[in-house]
């Protein structure tokens, strides 16, 4: 039975049991934060994305206790933010959501993706966006919005 | 009045990017207990024993004698049960269920329970035909013998995987005197709750479903959660308490429906003009273990033999066939995918057999208005393929490329397809099979909810629909709403598939809004209702394959640019440009949605994406192995949807969510074939395949 300390989404929190179990579980069982979705549970999809450090890892491979004494974002506290509201008009207005399963995944790399570049070409956009899959769009409707993020939230990030 | 295509930011949209929209997986019960499936290991034999270890407090196995009714789930027969009894049939059948409070504890049980076989050779050679269809038109006989030449292919296609994000998930609950609800993520609410009365012996009341969000589907989910649902409505009759089923990608992979492999046999009788008078097409599927709805994949592929051409003799058939593998079934394009592949290769190498420009013979033969379809119905619309042809060669910059491509050194490429799509179900399938209903109710604040079956699995129907309503009632989009599927409370419009729910549940729903519109009082609590009625002009005979195949056909071009790396073999994808006639776009932006997402699978399809089978066994089984596109395989689109309103569709739309999927394939393909001047005829044209063609292909 381990015992790891962690900040979730800003807050402090405590975790106690086997330090193995997957971030995901952690995250979606015990703290009910059904934002982070399961697409793949291999690491392939980036459905479960979150922050860690702020940068972005899958929490389907990621061992809770690798977060020990580290600040871990969902969707749930990044959507408070300024930058969320600007990638959510611009994916509202590019279309870039469709199912959506893979969205709050999307959004959590794109604000990764910006906050190391905030201004990609459309080229690093999609290196950015490679561990992430929508089987919907084709992706160039998500490319665009990302752009248009980037453009529209010129100095928020 | 605004134009209907004028885009509009999508209902769904902003819940589902914040997270907050709830999957079936996100929806949390007190004492849920959760379900894991144990499955047959071998391909064909029957269970001798089954032994189950020691079961802690809570855990309970639920099978084949804890069900109520009958052992089958109704697709279009009850051929697959819901848990295997004796007998097994490929790998992956379901044989029973642990159920328990704890996932880990159930998963621990799953892994320890034994069974044993005696197993039998399995059947994977395509020899037991369980579905054969053939048809004619004109005299084939007389063509083929009066032919100036005469040249037969035969191609080959893969399987297909749907690859939603959202793993299959069903959860099922008890409500008060024995009723059950399941919720899931499913294309057809009322093909779970119809497959799952018999399974339960219950009265129509008795089981209610409830589309929860549906993280994609392309057909993965049309029939396969009549499965689940029924194995979960057993799970919570037996226990009497709440029951999850959630699948893993490796399960869901493995055990999930899939494209039909196909091999499609087609002879061409050429006059002595190289002009094809004649044609004969002979198409396998593979069906997998059981039939499900492979007869109806299959019509769809004999019909489409032609392809958007005219050729005034004909002779096709084709057989669906039953192997020890797993089941295959819907999938985004339902057959057509397969047979367009197959036509448009040929015609491409019939054109090159003529020394033709593929296009320029292609359009020698394009179907024209009035002309009969190839079960001898009548092109009533006019087609627009000659312009659209011309918008994406122009657009492509086709003509130039195709020159500058045969001198260059590099294996550069370029190919384009001509497709159509037919809209709705087969033949008189609406009439005689669905008879849709559905119903708008006004509030007293005026707001309009829709009532109706049809899901919202990502392509965006509840906002076109919405739409449609809000703008025949010249009322605002914001009142009209479009709550999930719930069987208790939505009449069946028919299940979300065949590119009918614009078309058929959107025309329906005009005509319905129009009835309220009519009768509107304002502040008045009021109803209306429409019920399917076919147009008159539709004749079908099922038994001859002959008559009016569909009420309408969308239709499309489709040009793919590739280079071929020499060392690697490996297709990079340069530029994709289409046009499509839909009738009539109901949102701009959500059709570019359709078409973007479409095409990138069609194309995926023909080079990209491959899954391969031994003994039965899968040999890709998760999204690492089954490789789909990714943000760095694709390039940007180039999309055009042309004005053809249809006089039965809503403000004149048809059918687009298939449709755009088509002509990727076979575009994708003739651009590597042209850069690699080799003649493919299996897709997907992997890295692998081009090294074999470069080495011993045929020019």
């Amino acid at each position: 039975m381990a015992r790891i300390e962690f900040t979730l989404n800003r807050e402090p929190v405590v975790y106690e049991g086997d330090a193995a179990r997957r971030l995901i579980d952690v995250i979606r069982d015990d703290f009910g934060l059904k934002g982070t979705k399961e697409g793949c549970g291999e690491g392939e999809c980036g459905a479960c994305s979150v922050l860690v450090d702020r940068a972005v890892v899958p929490s389907c491979l990621y061992p809770v206790a690798n977060v020990a004494g580290r600040a871990v974002v969902t969707i749930e506290d990044f959507r408070n933010t300024k930058r969320y509201q600007v990638l959510q008009t611009a994916f509202l207005e590019e279309g870039a959501v469709q199912c959506g399963f893979c969205t709050p995944g999307m959004i959590i790399a794109a604000e990764a993706l910006l906050s190391k570049d905030p201004h990609p070409t459309a080229e690093e956009i999609t290196i950015g966006l490679s561990g992430n899959l929508c089987r919907c769009t084709g992706y160039n409707m998500i490319i665009r919005a990302i752009l248009r993020a980037a453009k529209d939230g010129d100095g928020l990030w | 009045m605004n134009d209907i295509s004028a885009s509009i930011v999508r209902c769904d949209a902003a819940a589902k990017i914040s997270g907050r929209a709830a999957y079936v997986a996100d929806l949390s019960i007190d004492g849920i207990l959760h379900a894991k499936t144990v499955r047959s290991t071998i391909a064909n034999g029957t269970i001798l024993d089954i032994v189950i270890p020691p079961l802690p407090e809570g855990v309970v196995i639920v099978d084949h004698t804890d069900i109520p009714g009958e052992n089958g789930v109704k697709i279009i027969f009850k051929e697959m049960p819901v848990f295997a009894e004796t007998e097994v049939k490929y790998i992956g059948e379901p044989i029973l269920l642990v159920c328990g409070p704890d996932k880990a504890v159930v998963e621990k049980i799953a892994r320890k329970i034994v069974v044993t076989y005696k197993e039998e050779p399995g059947v994977f050679a395509w020899t037991t035909s369980k579905s054969h269809y053939a048809y004619q038109k004109g005299d084939p006989d007389h063509a083929f013998k009066t032919a100036a030449r005469i040249h037969t292919e035969t191609f080959e296609t893969g399987y297909q995987e749907q690859a939603y994000i959202e793993p299959q998930g069903m959860i099922g609950y008890p409500e008060a005197a024995g009723k059950i609800t399941l919720v899931g993520s499913m294309q057809c609410p009322y093909y779970v709750k119809n497959a799952v009365l018999g399974v339960i012996a219950c009265d129509d009341d008795g089981i209610r479903v409830i589309q929860a969000e549906t993280g994609g589907a392309f057909g993965g989910k049309e029939e396969f959660p009549s499965l689940t649902g029924a194995q979960i409505a057993v799970a919570v009759k037996k226990t009497g308490k709440p029951v999850s089923l959630i699948y893993e990608r490796t399960e869901d992979v493995e055990v999930t429906t899939k494209r039909h492999p196909s091999k499609i046999t087609l002879s061409a009788a050429l006059d002595a003009d190289f002009r094809v008078i004649g044609l004969k097409a002979r198409v396998g599927l593979d069906a997998g273990a059981y039939l499900g709805l492979s007869g109806v994949v299959l019509s769809r592929s004999l019909i489409a033999a032609t392809g958007a051409y005219t050729i005034a003799h004909l002779s096709v058939e084709g057989d669906a066939y039953c192997t020890n593998t797993v089941p295959t079934g819907a999938f985004r394009g339902f057959g057509a995918p397969q047979m367009f592949y197959a036509i448009e290769q040929l015609m491409g190498h019939l054109a090159a057999l003529a020394g033709l420009d593929p296009v320029a013979y292609k359009r020698r033969h394009l179907a024209r208005k009035n002309d009969l379809t190839s079960t001898q119905g009548v092109f009533r619309d006019p087609i627009l393929l000659p312009a659209m042809i011309d918008t994406v060669l122009q657009r492509s910059d086709y003509k130039r490329k195709i020159r500058a491509f045969a001198k260059d050194d590099a294996w550069k490429g370029i190919g384009l397809s001509v497709f159509f799509h037919g809209c709705g179900f087969t033949g008189s399938g609406e009439a005689t099979h669905i008879k849709a209903r559905v119903r708008l109710e006004k509030d007293a604040d005026d707001h309009v909810i829709v009532r109706i079956a049809a899901v919202d699995m990502g392509q965006g129907s509840s906002t076109a629909l919405a739409k449609i309503v809000a703008g025949v009632l010249e009322r605002p989009v914001a009142t009209v709403h479009v709550p999930h599927p719930d069987t208790d409370t939505s009449p069946d419009s028919g299940p979300t598939v065949a590119s009918r729910t614009t078309m058929i549940v959107g025309g329906l729903l005009a005509r319905c809004a129009a009835n309220l519109k009519e009768a509107w009082v304002d502040g008045m609590v009021q109803t209306a209702e429409e019920r399917y009625v076919q147009p008159a002009f539709i004749t079908w005979d099922e038994e001859a394959f002959k008559g009016d195949a569909y009420p309408a056909y969308s239709w499309g071009v489709t040009a793919v640019e590739v280079e071929v790396d020499k060392r690697t073999c490996a297709v990079t994808l340069k530029g994709v440009w289409s046009c499509y006639d839909v009738g009539k776009t109901i949102d701009a932006i959500l059709a570019e949605g359709q078409a973007d997402g479409g095409v990138t699978q069609g194309i995926a399809y023909g080079y990209l994406e491959n899954m391969e089978i031994k003994d039965g066994r899968l040999k890709q089984r998760n999204l690492t192995d089954y490789v789909i596109p990714t943000a760095s395989d694709v390039c940007p689109t180039d999309t055009v949807f042309v004005d053809n309103p249809f006089a039965y569709g809503p403000y004149g739309a048809k059918g687009l969510g298939e449709l755009t999927l088509i002509g990727g394939a076979p575009a994708v393909t003739a651009a590597i074939e042209n850069a690699i001047k080799r003649r493919i005829t299996r897709i997907p044209a992997t890295p692998e395949t081009i090294l074999e063609l470069i080495e011993h292909g045929q020019d």
